[in-house]
Parts: structure tokens; C-alpha cells; sequence
């Protein structure tokens, strides 16, 4: 079993729910970025994504856009982000995910980047543009390397979607909250349980919910109905602000008592 | 359910969206596959091309271009006579009919020139739907005439203001939009790329191009062509006039690239030419990029060609050796616009022009008898500030 299966099984077996932070690797610059590891490590997540800057990121919203576009500007490329953030990965209590746009991991051949990554301590991998029919070699190195893989289901995935999402999944599945892309929302669609349901009718493996969710109120509701929440943009907004490091660990603190230890 | 194999080329295209749109485009898919065939749909689709964009477009016989070049004939198909002024129209009324039987209200799509955006404003105001079309703030400023064209027509021109500002950016944002809108939108895609079923159904679309040259020239000349030249940016007018000559050997089929300043100045657009395969807004095709798989920007002196990708179904005929793909710089195509202009009486678009560059190479060698088919898919109007600039005119 992998770290993120692992995680996953042992809060589930303590009742309780995964907190996912997720980051964007070189933002607001490299070594913040890896500063901001231990310090949403500290403020209670339970498991955390990092971006990798993409160029033409087409799930995101603006602030990861952003994010992304300011730590390619910084001058942020694959090496160094595995070079400033490995160590830091390694060392962590918890385990680290990498969430990457496909054609960043097809550039470096599928096999060798998840065989990076795995050098480089983290644990899963996230590819908010492959759904499971492209998915056939990164399943097969994910396997070789004990990479967890998590696929995508969103509110529009027929049933037979969400199996063979769930299929191919070996951490959790991540549920996409709403139709649309990243980035802090208000409201979040009144057919989410419905939703949720549904996935759970057609699969035990655990479900994290992400995308829209930014306040503790929201989290804590979502909670009683999955085993994880992921927050992205509205942690990436605080580190864009004066002592932004700080700030972000507060508010996933703030998450972390919403939605219980 | 459609099988993944249908997806691909060889190894280009495929589906690489977020799981949203996976749904959406099986609709798409089943949708295109019941009225493909459609007798009443094509029916409809054939008098709308007939008596609202004027097709057949002529095989006009080039004389004084090719004598004053050598020794072969060379045909120009006239894709600039269509209503809007290019190829872009086949491709946006087929769609517009396609989403009215899906029962979509809104059309959201992406523009570089503004042309597909003009050629989709159009079908939108035709049928009644709501338009929303994306442009980067650079290509905004670059064709204001565009701009103002699609607000005229009705829709909503929305700038885009992330990356590099153009049709890449655009093309991003129209996809978002459509994440968020996938219920009651249909995403109007404008080129032989983006995730399958878009290459097949804009290439099928847009090979009305080919299916009427090809019958035209055995008219005129009783013999296929030796050479088909057409512009390359997407792909989908190259694909358009290509497709029904794929199984004809002897027809050579040349693919043009923008080479911009010139293949080593790292300014250019040719995918094909100097990128590498990888995988972009919803498929496996060329692409320019760098080390790290980041998406480099394109340049050429036409809007419309300035795409760092380029259609999978190209890169299969490229890597399968079935079509040849050259670039010519901005300097030649600019060159080849005046040529065209003042030998025939034709002013050309920029991206056309292309072609045209690669066209005046090939006439130059013709044996006598020899045929050589040139694709003008759109006219030059749009680009004549562009021209003027370039060549120290003020108007």
C-alpha cells in the first residue's frame, strides 16, 4: 500500500477526515515554497498536494493561474523545484503528492518522471487532464513505484466514470466539487451530497472533495459526507499576502478545527 | 461509449481534458455520429453552404501567375470567396447545426485573427444563440476591424489577459468556460485539434474544400493534381482540401508552416517543422515547447497561423510521410501577397499567403502539363494595416 492509501486507511480507522492542502511549487518563490511545506505540515494537514507550474494550466482558476505564471517567471523548472523541495519532502511526517498537468510528465516519459518523484519522497500524483482511458502507462509506473494515483471525478461523470475512476485510483478519489475550474467560491452547488452519494454508492475507496472550497464553515459540512477536503486557492491567496507563510498555516489551523483532528 | 483507438491518429490526438468535459464530449461524439449521416441534416447543411456562404467556391486557373513562373498551370481554389472571407464558415455552420439538434443555447469559442471568431458570430446571430468568443488581448489590439465585426454581429468579445494574451490563452479560456457551462453550451471549436471527436468533425466539415476541388479539377483537366499546397497554423484548411486526396499517391500534399523570422531566430510557428509530440489543450500532436513540456509562444507576422500546435491528424501524415509540411518566413509570404495581388487581381490573407510562397516555388519547376493546386483560404483584407506597417506605408 501506498503513503497516500496508508493516510487514508489510518484517519479512516480514527474516524476522522484527511486535510489536503495544496500549494504551487515555486510560489511565492522556491525556497518559501519549500518553507511552506513543513509549515502547512505544522498547522495540521494530514497529506499535501504541489502544483508544478504549468504554462497553459486549464482547470485553474485565476489565483492558481497566477501562481503558477509567477513561479514560471521566477524562473521555477522541474530540477530545481525537485532539487529545493526533495529534502524537504523526504523529511516530513506526512506524505506529499505532486499534482501535474500531463504534458509536463509525457515530456520527462512517464516512467522515469514518477520514478523521479518517488527519489524525490513524494507519494501520488495528480493529472487534473488524464482521465483514466489515457491513463495505461502512468497506472503501470505508478504500480512499479508505489506512486498513488488519483483520479478525477466530477458532478457530470456518468456512474460507469466514477468505476473506473475508482478503478484506477490507488489513494482516493477526488472528487471535483462543481462544474467548473479552481478557485474560492461562495456557494458550492446545492447537488453536492447528491452527489457525493452517488459516488459512494458505486465505491468504497476513500473520496476527497476539492475545488471551491475556501471557508472552515464549508469544510466542516463537506466533511461529515467524504474522508478528505482540498483547499488550493484559498491557501495560495493567503501566501500571496504580507507574511503570507504565516497567514496560510492560520487559516489551514482555522480548517483543521472545522473539520475536526 | 466510443472506443479509445477511434480517438487517435497513430499516435496522435486522444482525449486530454479534465474528467468534466469527458461526458460532454461522448455527447458531442454520439451527437456528430446520428447526424453525420442525417439525410435532412445535410440537406441543410448543403443549401446553407449553396446560398448563405456561396459555395462551390471556384477552381480558378491561375494563368499569368503560372506563365510567368514556368512552365505548369497552376489552380487556385477560391476558399476566400466565402461569406466572412474564408474557410472558417464551413467548419462554424456545421457545428451551428449540430448544436441546435443538441439543444444548446449558448456558443462559447476561441479566435487568434478574429476569423473563426467573425465566421462563429455569424452562425450565432443566423440561428439565434447567445455568442461569447475569447480573444487575447494582444490579437485584440492587433485586429480592432475583427473585434468590432463580432460585436456588430452580437456576441460578446471577452479579452483574455492570462499567458502570452493569445489564441493559446484564448483557446484555454474558452475551454473553462465551457467546464463551467458544460449543461446547456456547446463549445464551438475552430480547428482540426483539441480533444477527439473536434479534429474529425471540423476536418469533415471542412472537406467540402477538397471533395469540390477534386471534382472540379478532373472537370476541367480530365487528371488529379501533381501538388496541393495549402497554409498549415491548426491545420484545418490544409486538412479540408488534403482529406479526399489522401488516397490519390500521386497527389503530393504540402503542408505550409509559419516560419516567422526564420526557423533558428526560436520567433516562429512551425510545430511540426521544429517541435516535438506532446500534449496540449486535449491532444497528443507537435507542439513548441521547451525542455520541461511548458508551452512556448508562436510568433508570425499572420494572426492566424501562430499556434504552437498544430492538428493530430498533420502529425500523423507528417510522421507517416503521406503529406510534406515546409515553412516559409514572414518576408517570403509577404512577398508572395504582392505577387498574387498585382499577377491576378487577388489579394490573398496573410495566411494564405503561405502557401501561396510555397505555391511560386513549386510553379517554378512544372514540367508542361503539370497541375499545381493552391488553397486560398481566406482573403486579405483583414491584413492590410498589417502589410502596410510591414512595408513603411502609412494609411
Amino acid at each position: 500500500m501506498n503513503r497516500v492509501a496508508e493516510c487514508f486507511e489510518l484517519k479512516r480507522r480514527q474516524n476522522q477526515k484527511v486535510l489536503i492542502p495544496y500549494m504551487m511549487g515555486g510560489y511565492p518563490n522556491l525556497p518559501d515554497s519549500a518553507a511552506a511545506l513543513e509549515i502547512l505540515a505544522e498547522a495540521g494537514a494530514d497529506l499535501i498536494e504541489v502544483g508544478i507550474p504549468f504554462s497553459d494550466p486549464l482547470a485553474d482558476g485565476p489565483v492558481i493561474q497566477a501562481a503558477g505564471q509567477q513561479a514560471l517567471t521566477n524562473g521555477c523548472t522541474f530540477s530545481r523545484l525537485m532539487q529545493e523541495l526533495g529534502p524537504v519532502v523526504k523529511a516530513l511526517p506526512i506524505p506529499v503528492m505532486m499534482m501535474a498537468y500531463y504534458n509536463i510528465i509525457f515530456q520527462r516519459g512517464v516512467r522515469r518522471f514518477v520514478e523521479e518523484i518517488k527519489d524525490n519522497g513524494f507519494s501520488g500524483v495528480i493529472v487534473p487532464d488524464l482521465p483514466p482511458e489515457e491513463a495505461d502507462e502512468l497506472r503501470d509506473a505508478g504500480r512499479e513505484f508505489e506512486i498513488g494515483l488519483s483520479f478525477l471525478v466530477a458532478p457530470t461523470s456518468t456512474s460507469q466514470r466514477i468505476r473506473s475512476a475508482s478503478h484506477g485510483s490507488t489513494g482516493f478519489i477526488y472528487a471535483v466539487s462543481l462544474k467548473g475550474v479552481t478557485g474560492a467560491r461562495e456557494h458550492l452547488p446545492p447537488e453536492l451530497p447528491e452527489f457525493l452519494q452517488r459516488i459512494r454508492r458505486q465505491t468504497d475507496k476513500p473520496v476527497a472533495v476539492g475545488f471551491g472550497i475556501a471557508q472552515p464553515w464549508q469544510a466542516q459540512r463537506i466533511a461529515q459526507m467524504a474522508d478528505g477536503i482540498i483547499v488550493g486557492s484559498a491557501v495560495i491567496q493567503r501566501m500571496s499576502e504580507e507574511q503570507g507563510l504565516k497567514s496560510a498555516g492560520m487559516f489551514l489551523r482555522e480548517m483543521r478545527e472545522a473539520i475536526g483532528k | 461509449m466510443t472506443k479509445r483507438s477511434e480517438w487517435y491518429f497513430g499516435e496522435y490526438g486522444g482525449r486530454y481534458v479534465p474528467e468534466t468535459l469527458m461526458p460532454a464530449l461522448e455527447e458531442l461524439d454520439e451527437a456528430y455520429r446520428r447526424y453525420a449521416g442525417d439525410p435532412d441534416f445535410n440537406r441543410e447543411l448543403l443549401a446553407l453552404y449553396q446560398e448563405y456562404s456561396g459555395r462551390p467556391t471556384p477552381l480558378y486557373c491561375a494563368e499569368r501567375f503560372s506563365r510567368e513562373l514556368g512552365k505548369g498551370r497552376v489552380y487556385l481554389k477560391r476558399e476566400d470567396l466565402n461569406h466572412t472571407g474564408a474557410h472558417k464558415i464551413n467548419n462554424t455552420l456545421g457545428q451551428i447545426l449540430l448544436a441546435k439538434r443538441m439543444g444548446k443555447k449558448r456558443i462559447v469559442a476561441e479566435t487568434g485573427a478574429g476569423q473563426h471568431g467573425v465566421a462563429t458570430a455569424t452562425v450565432a446571430a443566423k440561428f439565434g444563440l447567445e455568442c461569447v468568443i475569447y480573444m487575447g488581448e494582444v490579437d485584440m489590439a492587433r485586429q480592432a476591424l475583427n473585434v468590432f465585426r463580432m460585436k456588430l454581429l452580437g456576441a460578446e468579445v471577452r479579452p483574455v489577459t492570462s499567458g502570452s494574451r493569445t489564441l493559446k490563452d484564448a483557446g484555454n479560456e474558452a475551454l473553462r468556460d465551457w467546464v463551467t457551462h458544460v449543461d446547456d453550451t456547446y463549445f464551438l471549436f475552430g480547428s482540426v485539434a483539441g480533444p477527439h471527436p473536434y479534429p474529425v468533425i471540423v476536418r469533415d466539415f471542412q472537406s467540402i474544400i477538397g471533395k469540390e476541388t477534386r471534382e472540379q479539377i478532373l472537370a476541367k483537366t480530365g487528371r488529379l493534381p501533381d501538388y496541393v499546397v495549402a497554409c498549415v497554423g491548426g491545420g484545418s484548411n490544409a486538412m479540408g482540401i488534403f482529406y479526399p486526396f489522401l488516397e490519390d499517391p500521386e497527389v503530393q500534399l504540402i503542408g505550409v508552416e509559419a516560419a516567422g523570422k526564420g526557423l533558428d531566430s526560436g520567433e516562429h510557428a512551425a510545430s511540426l517543422g521544429m517541435g516535438k509530440p506532446g500534449v496540449f489543450q486535449g491532444a497528443k500532436s507537435y507542439l513548441l515547447m521547451d525542455d520541461d513540456g511548458q508551452i512556448k509562444e508562436a510568433y508570425s507576422i499572420s494572426a492566424g497561423l501562430d499556434y504552437p500546435g498544430v492538428g493530430p491528424e498533420h502529425s500523423w501524415l507528417k510522421d507517416s510521410g503521406r503529406a510534406e509540411y515546409q515553412s516559409v518566413t514572414d518576408q517570403e509570404a509577404l512577398d508572395a501577397f504582392k505577387y498574387l495581388s498585382v499577377t491576378e487581381g487577388i489579394i490573398p490573407a496573410l495566411e494564405s499567403a503561405h502557401a501561396i510562397a510555397v505555391g511560386m516555388k513549386i510553379a517554378s519547376r512544372l514540367k508542361e502539363g503539370q497541375i499545381c493546386i493552391i488553397n486560398v483560404s481566406g482573403r486579405g483584407d483583414k491584413d492590410i494595416f498589417t502589410v502596410a506597417k510591414e512595408t513603411g506605408v502609412s494609411l
